[in-house]
This record gives C-alpha cells, sequence and structure tokens, in this order.
C-alpha cells in the first residue's frame, strides 16, 4: 500500500544553513580585526629593522632575526623594568586574594545588612578615572615617603583589583556548596579547618582564574604607574616614558612584551576564564 | 550511642515570621531510629539541623547522652550525618571520603583503612574506593555518604531524606538495606522524611510534624491506625485516609450519624455530639464492598485497576470515599455498590479542632 506524502520542504533546512555560515563568517572577521594588530607587532618584534621599513608588510617575515628584541631589552631601564612589573603584578595578586577572597566568601556565605550596597559601593573605586585616583594618592604616598616604590605600585593595582577579586571570588565560593561545608563541619572540622579541606580546594581553579585576571590588570596598567613612580618604574610606565625617543623597533618589541604574558595566561587560563563568567565552554 | 532530648526548641529564621519550630519538644531513646515526618516547611530538616549544631535555637535545650548541646559546635558533638544532596566531597576518593571523619580526628592511617574497608564492603564499595565521586552514579554517591556516616563511632546519626534523589526501584531496595544496616548497628538515629511510606517502614517511632509542631508520635502502627488528628490521617498513607462528614442523630439509646440521607450507626461513647457535627475518618482499605446490597449506597466515579489491587473513587451522599478492593473486583463508572464500613476501624474526629474523638467506652 503507498500513501503520497507531501514533498519534502528543505528551505528551512537551508535558511538554518545559511544563517549559520552567517555567524561563522562575522566570527572570522571579528577574530581577524583583534588578532591582525598582535599579529603585526609580533611580526615586527621579530623582524630585522631592514624589514621593518618594507611596505606593504609581508605576513611571513623576510628574516627572523632577534634583533629588535635584543635592543629593547638592552636599552637602559627595561631589565629593571621588566623585574618591577613581575614583583608588582605577583605582590597584587597575593594581597588581592589575601583581603578579596575572605570578603567574597562572606559576601557568598552570610546575608548581612547592608550587602547589596556594600557590593555597589565597591564598584565605585573603578567609577573613578585612574588618572584621577593616582594624582592624590601620589601626594599621599609622597607623605608617607613610599612614593615610587614597587609598594605603592602594588597598593594602587590592589585597589582597581579588588573590585573583580571580591566579586569574582564571591561567585566561586557560590559555587561551592554550602552542604560540603556542613559535613565538613559534622564530620570534625571547625569553621576554618572546612574551609581550608574542603572549600579552597574546590575554589582554588576560580580562584587561580581571578588571580590570572588580577595579574594581567597590574601588568597591562600604566597611567596609575606612570604617575607614582620615577625612577622604579614598571614595564609599561617605561615604554610610555620612552616612546617619545626610542626607535620605532623599541616600540613594537615593547608592545610585543607587554602583549606576551597576557597571551600566555588568556590561553593557559581560558577554560576558567570563561568558568569565572558562569558560562561553560564544552 | 546516646539518648536524645529536645527540649522546647524555638527557631525562627532571620527575616522569617512564623516559627519554623515552635517549642518542639522530643525524647529519642538510645539505639532507637526516630523518623521525623512531614510536608516540606513544617520544620523538620530545621529540628535536624539544630540537632546537628548547625543552626541555633533561640530558646530550648538540646541534650545528648546526658550532656548538653545546645550551643556546642558541630564537630563537638560526636554525630554523623548523610546529606539529602549526598555532600560527597568531588576533590576526593572515595576512600578519603569516606574516611575523611576519622581523617580529621587524626585517627591513624592504618586504622582508618581497615574501617573504611569495613564500611565499603557493608556498602559494597570496594571496587570504587580509588575512584572519584564524579565517576560513580546516584546509588553509590549515596551509597558513600552513608559510609561515610558509620564509619565514625557517632553518638548519633542524622539523615536528612537520604532517600529523596534516588530512583524509585533504587529508594525501594537501598530502604530495606539501610534499616538492616541501621538496625545492626544499633545506633540511635533520626531520619527525616516526607515520604510517608519510608516513615513508616523505617522507624521504630514516626513523629509527624506540620507548621513547626509534633502533632503526633508513635509507633508507625499506631500513628497509622489511630491518627490524632484529619491532617495525620491526612498525610499518611496512599491513598490517605476518608473522611465524610455528618450530623449525629437519633436518642440516648441509639446513635446515628447522617451523612445527608443516609445513616450509620455511632458508638454511644459520643452522646455528647448529639446534634452536633462529626466527621468520620476511615482507610480505604478497611472499608469493603458488600455483596449483600446493604450498608452504605454509592456511585462509582473513577474506576483504576492498580495491579496489586484495585482504587474505586466512589460518591456517598455527594461526599468522595475512596475504597481498596481487590485487584480481581471490577465496576463501571456509575454502578452502584453498597459498602461496609466496619465500627472498629471507623475513627472520629471533631469538625472544629480537627482532633481525634475518643469513641471506646
Amino acid at each position: 500500500m503507498t500513501t503520497t506524502l507531501p514533498e519534502i520542504d528543505r528551505r528551512p533546512l537551508r535558511r538554518r544553513q545559511w544563517r549559520r555560515a552567517g555567524v561563522q563568517v562575522a566570527c572570522i572577521v571579528i577574530t581577524l580585526f583583534m588578532a591582525l594588530p598582535i599579529v603585526l607587532i609580533g611580526l615586527t618584534a621579530v623582524s630585522s629593522s631592514a624589514a621593518f621599513a618594507e611596505f606593504p608588510r609581508p605576513f611571513i617575515p623576510s628574516g627572523f632575526s632577534g634583533e629588535t628584541l635584543t635592543s629593547f631589552i638592552e636599552a637602559t631601564g627595561t631589565i629593571p623594568a621588566l623585574g618591577n612589573s613581575l614583583l608588582v603584578g605577583v605582590y597584587t595578586v597575593v594581597l588581592s586574594l589575601l583581603v578579596g577572597a575572605p570578603a567574597g566568601y562572606a559576601l557568598a556565605r552570610y546575608a548581612f545588612r547592608g550587602k547589596d550596597t556594600y557590593q555597589v559601593f565597591m564598584l565605585l573605586a573603578r567609577a573613578l578615572p585612574i588618572v584621577v585616583l593616582s594624582v592624590p594618592l601620589a601626594t599621599m604616598f609622597l607623605d608617607a615617603g613610599v612614593y615610587d616604590t614597587v609598594f605603592a605600585v602594588t597598593l594602587l593595582h590592589t585597589t582597581l583589583a579588588m573590585p573583580t577579586t571580591v566579586l569574582i571570588s564571591a561567585s566561586v565560593f557560590v559555587s561551592v556548596p554550602t552542604d560540603l561545608e556542613e559535613a565538613a563541619r559534622v564530620f570534625g572540622c571547625g569553621r576554618f579547618e572546612a574551609a581550608r579541606r574542603v572549600v579552597f580546594p574546590l575554589a582554588a581553579p576560580g580562584l587561580a582564574a581571578a588571580s590570572i585576571f588580577t595579574f594581567v590588570l597590574s601588568w597591562n596598567e600604566i597611567f596609575g604607574a606612570a604617575v607614582i613612580t620615577l625612577g622604579h618604574r614598571t614595564l609599561p610606565a617605561q615604554v610610555l616614558a620612552s616612546l617619545g625617543e626610542a626607535p620605532q623597533a623599541y616600540r613594537f618589541a615593547g608592545g610585543f612584551a607587554l602583549i606576551l604574558p597576557a597571551l600566555v595566561f588568556i590561553l593557559v587560563m581560558r577554560r576558567y576564564l570563561v568558568n569565572m563568567w558562569g558560562t561553560t565552554l564544552r | 550511642m546516646s539518648e536524645v532530648v529536645l527540649h522546647e526548641l524555638v527557631k525562627t529564621y532571620p527575616g522569617g515570621t512564623t516559627r519554623a519550630t515552635d517549642e518542639v519538644s522530643l525524647r529519642i531513646a538510645d539505639g532507637e531510629f526516630m523518623v521525623l515526618l512531614g510536608p516540606s516547611g513544617c520544620g523538620k530538616t530545621t529540628l535536624l539541623r539544630m540537632l546537628a549544631g548547625l543552626d541555633t535555637p533561640d530558646a530550648g535545650q538540646i541534650v545528648i547522652g546526658g550532656k548538653d548541646v545546645t550551643y556546642l559546635e558541630p564537630r563537638r558533638r560526636n554525630l554523623s550525618m548523610v546529606f539529602q544532596s549526598y555532600a560527597v566531597f568531588p576533590n576526593k576518593k572515595v576512600f578519603d571520603n569516606i574516611g575523611f571523619g576519622l581523617k580529621v580526628k587524626g585517627v591513624p592511617a592504618a586504622e582508618i583503612r581497615r574501617k573504611v574497608e569495613w564500611a565499603a564492603d557493608l556498602l559494597q564499595l570496594t571496587p570504587y574506593l580509588d575512584r572519584y565521586p564524579a565517576k560513580l552514579s546516584g546509588g553509590q554517591r549515596q551509597r558513600v555518604a552513608v559510609a561515610r556516616a558509620i564509619v565514625v563511632d557517632a553518638d548519633v546519626l542524622l539523615m536528612d531524606e537520604p532517600l529523596s534523589n534516588l530512583d524509585a526501584l533504587l529508594r525501594l531496595s537501598f530502604r530495606a538495606e539501610l534499616k538492616k544496616l541501621v538496625s545492626d548497628l544499633g545506633i540511635t538515629t533520626v531520619y527525616v522524611t516526607h515520604d510517608q511510606v519510608e516513615a513508616l517502614s523505617l522507624g521504630d517511632r514516626v513523629a509527624v510534624m506540620r507548621d513547626g509542631r509534633i502533632v503526633q508520635c508513635g509507633a508507625p502502627v499506631e500513628v497509622y491506625a489511630n491518627p490524632a488528628d484529619e491532617f495525620v490521617g491526612g498525610f499518611l498513607g496512599s491513598p490517605p485516609m476518608n473522611f465524610l462528614s455528618g450530623t449525629v442523630g437519633g436518642d440516648g439509646a441509639e446513635l446515628h450519624i447522617d451523612f445527608g440521607g443516609q445513616t450509620m450507626p455511632v458508638p454511644s461513647a459520643l452522646a455528647s455530639y448529639q446534634g452536633k457535627q462529626l466527621k468520620l475518618g476511615i482507610r480505604p482499605e478497611a472499608v469493603t464492598v458488600d455483596a449483600g446490597e446493604t450498608g452504605l449506597r454509592c456511585a462509582v466515579e473513577v474506576f483504576e485497576p492498580l495491579g496489586s489491587s484495585t482504587l474505586l473513587t466512589t460518591d456517598v451522599c455527594g461526599q468522595p470515599l475512596k475504597v481498596t478492593a481487590p485487584a480481581s473486583f471490577r465496576a463501571e463508572p456509575g454502578e452502584r455498590l453498597w459498602l461496609r464500613l466496619p465500627p472498629e476501624q471507623c475513627r472520629w474526629y471533631d469538625p472544629e479542632t480537627q482532633l481525634l474523638v475518643e469513641a471506646k467506652e
């Protein structure tokens, strides 16, 4: 027995395929837009200064050469500035976690008066332009005798990183079930021990992601660091200060050196970074 | 193993307007399996959390093994607990999960190994000791949670709806296993559930809770047979107890209740209700269908074959009455039947207080 079925209508399927292709193209365009400057800077940084003058710039560098980078690294002040940047970054991560993670824990676990106000208030530090913040800070640091030190920059960066550290770690702690903590407490742990044995290990990946975020923030921060340091500059501040008189090669190499850590960290922490904002990649 | 005494416990959660528990008192004997049963929001979990020390009571006292623990931290109470969500530590292997309580208390490693292996064997977890909980099924995770709770030599074992996240079949088999396990251990147990079947099957005694109070506490059979009020009768049993309202009439010698056209004799002890409203409570399985066309007349509304029995929803003078009939019983909707309500199975309730009225001489 045969019954006549209507012809299969493939138009909706085709529409969907077209739409998907459109999204793909958009993704590629956006990626290119974001990646092009990075690629150009990277290419220039590993090319010789002769190749640097070529136009249009070839996508495959004509000759690899460490010349540009070497000249950047050998330039006065680069190595100490690099050291300063690393120190400030690490100190900022440690300090902001020490202060911010417990605050995040409190926000996640306890209901207290003024909790919402507190959360909004914290973002206020980020509402002010860094330049506005750093000038009064500079005079305060001068008075306190810590102006132009790694410590001063660390304090500034910790302040800037604090809101994100607190809010991110709060969301990390919220994702650790209260039940687990209570189970630990019933089975013999005090509050601190329960946090150490159960909550912290589970929160660690998220907190690591928050730290990376903080480190990159500190590494890239330039205006504040430029205002409150003179002799002990961080790398971005150093590069900024030398921009005027430095040759173009120096600028590209400097830019590359600044981009590199952020790229590496984002690559390593990509999964956590995506997790951090509540969505999962796969 | 210890006796547990809860004395007039009051708890109002911050921001709450009603008391989660309202002067609840309960005495749980050493080695007894006590079930706290009630609908969600009745205060049963609050009571358990106060007993565990996870919540602090506003007033009242908690005594475990003769020692006051009302405001003591959870870890100093020597309790163990099975959580509804299992609360198995995802970052620890099964072995370390089970041994967690022992490790925290500083028990030597060899002793931990011995006890964990004992518990794992008891709960059929031995092949999984080296796995992470993520690689286990829900049932296995629940076993880990139970194993973790029994390896520590706790005075009291607390269980917060431990079976409610398991699927129906697993729940049935694990229930029996749990009962055997706990009775073998002989540990004082407080078990919270909203499932009346679990409560009846597991408990030495059942405390039925409602609106922050214990409505009735007694042996499962006793609570099932003689519900202290309409709520308990309606909450226990599936299908629940039937209630028929009527007016008591007749003279001093013989009383009867009029359901609205049909009457039935009433025990003479209820003479004080003459001329007043009264409610009859009867279990569906206590009602029998009378082939002799005597008794209460009803009309069949719904006929539901349940496999092991048949459930009839009938109409008696405009009031619904559920009847559990044998599996072989057949009836058509609209059909007339005559029902027999054995007097010894009838319970009487005051419509105003909703409380059981003693009808014995």
